[in-house]
């Protein structure tokens, strides 16, 4: 009795949660009429796919979805070498400070973005970054504190006996982080990747500070375009979030088992 | 032989694991350490993106504490909002975790349902709550009138806004629920059965157990709960506007328009300083009243003091 409560309790909680992804999926294929009847329409009379076609060509969206793919191809292939590097540095050697320095990285995750977005800001348009994608890409090649801490957990579950024997043949310790343990973290890899992806995919501080043309604007600027005071085209901005939501839902439920299974803390990126 | 494997590392070590470390060391000093030194250093100054600055001591902090109304009023709308949002996202995300816990079947599907939200972008988060919210035409509106509920103007009304942040921000607590539904699978069953076999009644038991064996994940979640509620900006920004009249003028919005529509960084410099001590002050005394009543297994880390 108690657990058919707990199951009713929780497949309703659940349809709660799910529900606005699929009234904003709706809202993109319902006629013009459908959208403004109330009460609302669950299974509509008709279904308008072809208006994410026409939603899709009301800006150029596919300027934005190629600087989105390069900011996010290009960061994630940085953030998972820079970080694999880093937690293995810090997983497998002892070297003077690294305790200090572990605890360094570790504090860095708490300082708050707002503090550093200004500087940054000022650091990139003294260099002549702003308005370029370069501020949303390069900083990943310089690993991240969360990754770091997830990858050096996973190295430290691999024997030290593997490295020692690889070393014995001769191995250089480039070659045991290439060879061996990168193959073997794989895993912890996706995790990041897909954490990183998600992260960059989903940015739209990053992109609404330092970017400033729409020929250099990401999607998600590209969909906050269309939040106009004035008249806010709702088919085209549920038809469009539809789409931005896509990419990272399907990269979900591929890595699914992965972030279940391997990741504490994915909150800890905003 | 194993005198000449172990004396070849030894060798190495001097600069390998530095090569290895350097790109985090690099991306330290230069966006994270450089920034904070520099943003601190802009905060004593008055300094536009172009032009002139000059040098104004304390100025910007004194004219900030003393002068500006919007500084006290945004610091204020962003605490309420924390006390209403921190509590209620470590709540929830406790009772959904502690609900999957104990499901018999379909654990994984309902933990995928409550964590969806939390895959997509806020801007996706903010226009699907946009509509939603809709006065006349609005899915929530429609559901509460079930319940003889009047239309709500949720983005309209000064009082009601808020409200309407906090609930699209709870949309996303899978995260947290994630950490706590991690630490809950960690808790040794062993515990409970001992306590069952002595008599301790089920809430007893979440109240003497379940409670301090979560104790450092709770600890994690409530400052990251904490350091997320301050940094609100993107739903402010865009859902409301920091509207209507102000009231979700949050303090995140406060210090980003500052620099970037009145490109005052030495005095945006100094809003974001006032906040990150704010956030650490709060954090500090989380961890020293979980003190009391969570439970550390072993030290943090041996050995992380030296150097």
């Amino acid at each position: 009795m108690r657990k058919l409560l707990l199951h009713s309790a929780l497949t309703l909680l659940a349809l709660l949660f799910i529900l606005p992804f699929y009234w904003t999926f709706l809202s993109a294929v319902k006629s013009t009429a459908d959208l403004y009847q109330f009460p609302p329409v669950f299974w509509p009379s008709e279904w308008h796919f072809e208006n994410f076609a026409a939603s899709w060509n009301k800006l150029p969206f596919n300027t934005f979805l190629w600087n989105s793919t390069v900011v996010v191809v290009l960061s994630t292939i940085g953030q998972v070498l820079s970080s694999s590097l880093v937690a293995f540095g810090f997983a497998r050697f002892r070297f003077p400070g690294r305790d200090a320095l572990f605890i360094l990285l570790l504090a860095t995750m708490m300082i708050p973005w707002d503090v550093k977005m200004i500087p940054l800001y000022m650091e990139f348009n003294y260099i002549g970054w702003i308005n370029t994608l370069k501020p949303l890409i390069v900083p990943s090649y310089f690993a991240d504190a969360f990754f770091v801490f997830m990858l050096r957990q996973f190295i430290m579950t691999v024997p030290l006996e593997i490295d020692e024997a690889a070393r014995m043949d001769g191995a250089s310790s480039f070659d045991i982080y290439w060879r061996i343990h990168l193959p073997l973290m794989l895993p912890g890899l996706i995790l990041v990747g897909t954490f990183h992806f998600m992260n960059a995919w989903n940015d739209y501080l990053g992109p609404l500070i330092f970017l400033n043309d729409q020929s250099k604007y990401t999607l998600t600027l590209g969909l906050a375009l269309f939040k106009n005071p004035h008249d806010v085209d709702i088919t085209a901005v549920a038809a469009i979030t539809t789409l931005l939501c896509l990419p990272p839902l399907a990269l979900f439920f591929v890595a699914q088992r992965y972030i279940m299974d391997g990741a504490v803390g994915s909150a800890v990126k905003g | 032989m194993s005198h000449d494997s172990r004396a070849r590392p030894r060798l190495r070590i001097s600069l390998t694991p530095y090569l290895f470390i350097s790109p985090w060391v690099l991306g330290f000093l230069l966006f994270t350490l450089g920034p904070l030194v520099f943003s601190l250093t802009m905060s004593f100054y008055d300094w536009p993106v172009v032009g002139e600055r000059s040098f104004v001591g304390f100025g910007n902090y004194r004219s900030m504490l003393t002068e500006d109304p919007m500084f006290w009023e945004s610091l204020g709308i962003t605490t309420r909002f924390a006390l209403i949002y921190v509590p209620f996202n470590i709540v929830l995300s406790f009772l959904l975790a502690l609900m999957l816990h104990h499901a018999r079947f379909g654990a994984g599907f309902f933990r995928t349902a409550f964590y969806l939200p939390s895959v997509i972008s806020g801007v996706a988060l903010v226009m699907i709550w946009n509509w939603i919210y809709s006065q006349e035409y609005g899915l929530l509106n429609y559901m509460l009138s079930f319940a003889g509920v009047e239309p709500v103007n949720w983005l309209g009304d000064k009082q009601i806004a808020v409200v309407a942040i906090i609930i699209a921000s709870l949309w996303g607590l899978g995260g947290t629920m994630l950490i706590l539904l991690t630490g809950l699978k960690g808790i040794p069953r062993e515990l409970y059965e001992a306590a069952t076999v002595s008599g301790v009644p089920g809430w007893a038991q979440t109240v003497y157990i379940t409670i301090p064996m979560l104790g450092p994940m709770l600890v994690f979640t409530f400052i990251t709960s904490i350091i997320s509620a301050f940094q609100q900006l993107t739903i402010a920004l865009l859902l409301t506007k920091g509207g209507p009249q102000k009231a979700t003028y949050f303090f995140a919005m406060y210090i980003y328009d500052n620099a970037f529509k009145f490109y005052d960084m030495g005095y945006a410099a100094a809003g974001s300083w006032i906040m990150f001590l704010f956030v650490l002050a709060l954090s500090l005394l989380v961890m020293r009243w979980s003190a009391a009543w969570s439970y550390y297994e072993g030290e943090l880390k041996s050995g992380g003091r030296d150097a």
